[in-house]
């Protein structure tokens, strides 16, 4: 009987919010413990919360890009369970009545595209940090830190759409660039901005019932998302395979030994006692803040990408990393306006420029600073034009990315000349002939293939400052003119 | 100068002395303690913090305003219950969970009241967590009744009630959740508002039942009522369930009830209730009548369930409002423990009192999978049902007179027993918490065996004004020995027994 794997994900977003969710302290992080602290995070007696605009505004945003329906009034809701990093031993979220619901996210797979389908997104509020065991003295101690507690989350459920641990890895992938793209989440997963959980079951392929689920914590990566989901299936393909039953249960990844350890069982499954916070009002979304909010939003990447294919017939592949961030596909378009060739300029962009950044530690934004599109366009109609030869346009985009000026400057400064004329060329065409008679020989008996070395030779007289396409035809030229020896 | 006159002066008298300047703002506070606590205090056991260097702090403080001779409340010492958070002194709700806890933040009330000039001179006695109607559930002890001291002053607010009865401060700030400042201030024979819900702003006030809880004040005199409501209430940013918009105007509780009507619903006291409050509902009827009222006569049922739903709705949120309460990050902690989960059980069933874990041992299992429904929805429904009635009730007239609580102050001991019959005493009271609407208590002098006798008025939300005009009227027309016929005049004490 063959099997499939029947995978949701549950999604936590970070929201890079100025404030909280439900105080003024700051969101942000790197400050030393328990320093972006107040009675409100901190749950003590009396504090009471109230909700930050500015994240359920960004939750609109997300509900609104994945085609939710965003409810006008929904529900904040009291989850509770004990722990010490969560002061209150409840946490706020929202239960039966969230903010969004449906919706899809549609990601590019190398089968095609596929939309899936989501359950919810909805606003909570996220714990604090804990740090243990630690020494202190003869005792082992825990410590908290509560600048995380009430940082703003997005809780977004998936319906049981997926089948592959690789689907997963590209919805998170395809997530994580929409997150950043609306600004509303670093969406680093190793950072903790992105978080994912995973149900899995498997059943008789075919048939439509789910099977008993595991839940998988603590994937810290997209490759840990794949690396665990496909360790899950394994472990219970082979307890189904063998005859066996699989126990309900939450499960934890270690990424470093490529292993899933029991976190707790169904008998241990928690009562949260759900009911909605007697605090904070109903949410209310009146029409003005969501039309208000769906006029802001940007083209979504997807759009974007469609349209590049559209406009410059760049393939799939071109559009989609060219779409990956804002900054990135605005600077693509404002070369493009500029008049450059659109693969010439996309081959430059997807290599060359995202090289420099990695390099660098850049964000596009310093890029574009430094290398503006209209310098980027000069260069590009250089390279067209060929009038710079292959390992040369390197080098002068290396100089680009550190000193001003155009191409022409650079070389001047640099004292490169680009022997590109047949004056400056035709003596070194001509020299290579005669050092090279047996060579020339094949060619002209027909062997074509021995004009790649010529012009080798060439180039290599040149100092590699002539365009091979030249040498090629000056080549073919003098070559020509010559008469075959008999 | 003589402190004479001060300690029983009403807040708005005291206040004009010290914005005129012919009174010191620590003579003011100190008065108190001089006077009537000296005589009172050890044996009523109405305050569980105070501090001279602490009070002398605030006094400096109010007399450093730059606006105390505008302030409605310059120079004022006020009574606040344990559980609204003070920077000064500790805030424990009288429960041993919260032993020298100390808030880093005033309540925003509290902020208000020192805005307006008030010193906070004490901090009252209640039950563990505002959970009972006798004081005595309190780890420091039982407050006693001044006017009988064998007989408990009410609660959860004994403690401020009884305070500002002695005459230890002319106001006194509690909590309401289900009539822990009208039937204290009933049990102590001085005014207690319960304002519309969401009019004082709960932030810094430890939540019992978030959705009940409301603080409320305590005052000899119809008129402090008044003045420390316009000081205090209005919309609060640290608070999202505050009404928006100002609060109502209740500068006007001198002008009558003339034309006014009020409803008078006695099915509801026609049996289970002692004949003498019976009574003291007949004379104020009566007392607003002659004040130019009319008694409009109709059945009234709160809702048969009220006292049902109440307890599913107060004891539920309460689970989950205590959930705080670990031993983790303030408080009492349990510190021999192995694990942290047993942390939690030594710090909570030592630190929480009996009552206190009743009602969470209750509310845990309203909410619990599979009763959710059965239990919390159902009650939520009742309460919709209930503040529908209250509406009804409320396109008859324009308030409402009943009792505070069927009895009249009951004796220390008798009810600690029995936990239903301590719910019972309640039944009158917490129909205006589930509807979110104003309730007042109003002295009504005493019973044939010296005790308190007093009646409650309702009105529809934002109805303050209105029932602060009736209050008055029963005040300066009330066939009583003891309540003052001139707002200026002394009261006069309870005598010792």
């Amino acid at each position: 009987m063959a099997l499939e794997a029947v995978i949701g994900l549950e999604c936590h977003i970070q929201l890079t919010t100025r404030a909280k969710m439900f105080c003024g302290c700051p969101a942000g992080f790197g400050a030393a413990p328990n320093t972006q602290v107040c009675p409100v995070c901190l749950g003590l007696p009396g504090a009471l919360p109230r909700a930050n605009r500015a994240a359920i505004d960004a939750a609109i945003r997300l509900g609104l890009a994945l085609g939710c329906t965003v409810r006008e009034t929904s529900v904040f809701a009291r989850k509770h369970y004990f722990y010490p990093d969560m002061p209150k031993n409840y946490q706020i979220t929202q239960y039966d009545r969230p903010l969004c619901e449906g919706g899809a996210l549609p990601v590019r797979l190398e089968s095609g595209e596929r939309a899936f389908a989501l359950t919810r997104v909805h606003v909570e509020e996220d714990t604090g940090k804990s740090f243990h065991p630690e020494r202190l003295g003869d005792r082992r101690v825990s410590r908290v830190d509560f600048n995380r507690a009430g940082v703003p989350l997005l809780e977004l459920v998936t319906q049981p759409v997926f089948h592959e641990a690789a689907e997963c890895a590209a919805f998170l992938t395809t997530l994580r660039r929409l997150v950043r793209w609306l600004e509303i989440s670093g969406g680093d997963m190793e950072k903790g901005q992105l978080r994912c959980d995973a149900n899995v079951s498997l059943r008789p392929a075919g048939t439509t019932g789910l099977g008993t689920k595991t839940e998988l914590k603590n994937l810290n990566s997209i490759r840990g998302v794949e690396r665990g989901i496909t360790a899950e299936i394994a472990r219970q393909r082979a307890v189904l395979e063998s005859g066996g039953r699989i126990e309900q249960a939450t499960l934890l990844y270690d990424a470093d030994h490529d292993k899933l350890a029991v976190m707790r069982s169904k008998e241990h499954a928690h009562d949260y006692r759900y009911f909605p916070d007697p605090d904070l009002p109903l949410l209310q979304v009146e029409k003005a803040w969501l039309e208000e909010t769906r006029e802001r939003l940007p083209k979504l990447p997807w759009e974007v990408a469609a349209g590049l294919e559209q406009r410059f017939g760049l393939p799939a592949y071109d559009a989609a990393v060219l779409a990956e961030d804002r900054e990135r596909w605005r600077h693509f378009e404002d070369v493009m306006a500029l008049g450059a060739d659109a693969k010439t300029a996309s081959n430059w962009i997807m290599t060359e420029v995202l090289r420099v950044l990695k390099e660098r530690g850049w964000e596009m934004a310093a890029w574009s600073a430094q290398v503006p599109p209209a310098r980027l366009a000069e260069f590009l109609a250089r390279v067209a034009a060929r009038e710079l030869p292959g390992p040369l346009a390197k080098q002068v985009f290396a100089w680009m990315a550190d000193e001003p000026g155009d191409v022409a400057a650079l070389l001047e400064r640099h004292g490169v000349r680009v022997q590109s004329s047949s004056e400056d060329l035709v003596p070194l065409v001509r020299a290579v002939i005669e050092e090279n008679p047996g060579p020339v020989t094949q060619y002209l008996a027909g062997k074509t293939a021995t004009l790649g070395f010529l012009v080798g030779q060439v180039m290599k007289k040149s100092g590699g400052q002539a365009v091979p396409q030249t040498v090629r035809e000056l080549l073919e030229r003098e070559l020509a003119n010559r008469p075959a020896k008999a | 100068m003589s402190r004479d006159g001060l300690w029983n002066s009403s807040a708005a008298a005291l206040a004009e002395r010290v914005r005129a300047g012919t009174v010191e703002v620590d003579a003011a506070v100190e008065s108190g303690w001089e006077g009537p606590a000296a005589a009172w205090e050890e044996e009523v056991h109405a305050i569980v913090h105070h501090d001279r260097a602490a009070r002398a702090a605030g006094a400096a403080a109010a007399a450093a305003l730059t606006t105390l001779s505008n302030e409605p409340l310059a120079g004022v010492p006020v009574v606040v219950k344990d559980n609204l958070c003070t920077v000064d002194y500790p805030t424990t709700c009288a429960s041993r969970i919260l032993k020298g806890y100390r808030a880093p933040y005033d309540a925003t009330v509290i902020r208000r009241l020192r805005a307006a000039g008030a010193v906070v001179t004490g901090k009252g006695n209640m039950d563990e967590f505002a959970m009972g109607s006798s004081t005595e559930f309190s780890c420091y002890g039982p407050t006693r009744n001044p006017h009988d001291l064998r007989c408990v002053p009410g609660g959860s607010s004994g403690g401020p009630a009884a305070a500002v009865a002695y005459g230890l401060a002319p106001l006194g700030l509690g909590s309401d959740t289900g009539g822990s400042v009208r039937q204290p201030a009933a049990f102590c024979g001085v005014f207690g508002l319960k304002p519309t819900y969401g009019r004082l702003s709960r932030y810094g006030l430890v939540a019992f039942g978030s959705s009940l809880d409301q603080v409320g004040l305590f005052a000899r005199h119809a008129g402090d009522v008044a003045i420390a409501y316009g000081a205090l209430a209005g919309p609060d940013p640290y608070d999202a369930t505050t009404r928006l918009g100002p609060a109502p105007d209740v500068s006007g509780w001198e002008s009558g009830v003339k034309g006014l009507r009020f409803g008078w619903p006695d099915n509801l006291w026609r049996a289970g209730v002692e004949a003498e409050v019976v009574a003291g509902l007949e004379e104020a009827a009566a007392a607003l009548e002659r004040a130019g009222a009319e008694r409009v006569r109709f059945e009234f049922l709160p809702g048969e369930y009220a006292v049902a739903t109440y307890y599913l709705v107060a004891t539920a949120e309460a689970s989950s409002n205590l959930a705080r309460f670990d031993g983790v990050r303030y408080g009492a902690r349990h510190d021999d423990s192995p694990d942290v989960r047993s942390l939690y059980v030594r710090t909570r069933s030592e630190g929480f009192g009996v009552e206190v874990q009743r009602r969470i041992l209750l509310g845990t299992y309203a909410l619990s999978a599979g009763y959710y429904d059965a239990y919390y929805l159902t009650a939520q429904r009742a309460r919709t049902r209930i503040r529908r009635e209250y509406e009804e009730a409320f396109r008859r007239c324009d308030f409402m007179l009943l009792p505070v609580a069927p009895t009249l102050p009951f004796r220390l001991g008798e009810k600690t027993e029995d936990p239903l019959a301590m719910y019972l005493s309640d039944i009158f009271t917490i129909g205006v918490n589930l509807a979110g609407i104003p309730g007042l208590s109003v002295p009504m002098g005493r019973s044939s065996s010296g005790l308190p006798r007093a009646v409650q008025l309702l009105a529809p939300e934002d109805g303050e004004p209105v029932l602060l005009r009736a209050g008055r009227a029963l005040e300066v027309r009330g066939k009583v020995a003891r309540l003052p016929r001139a707002y200026e005049a002394e009261v006069a004490w309870p005598s010792k027994r």
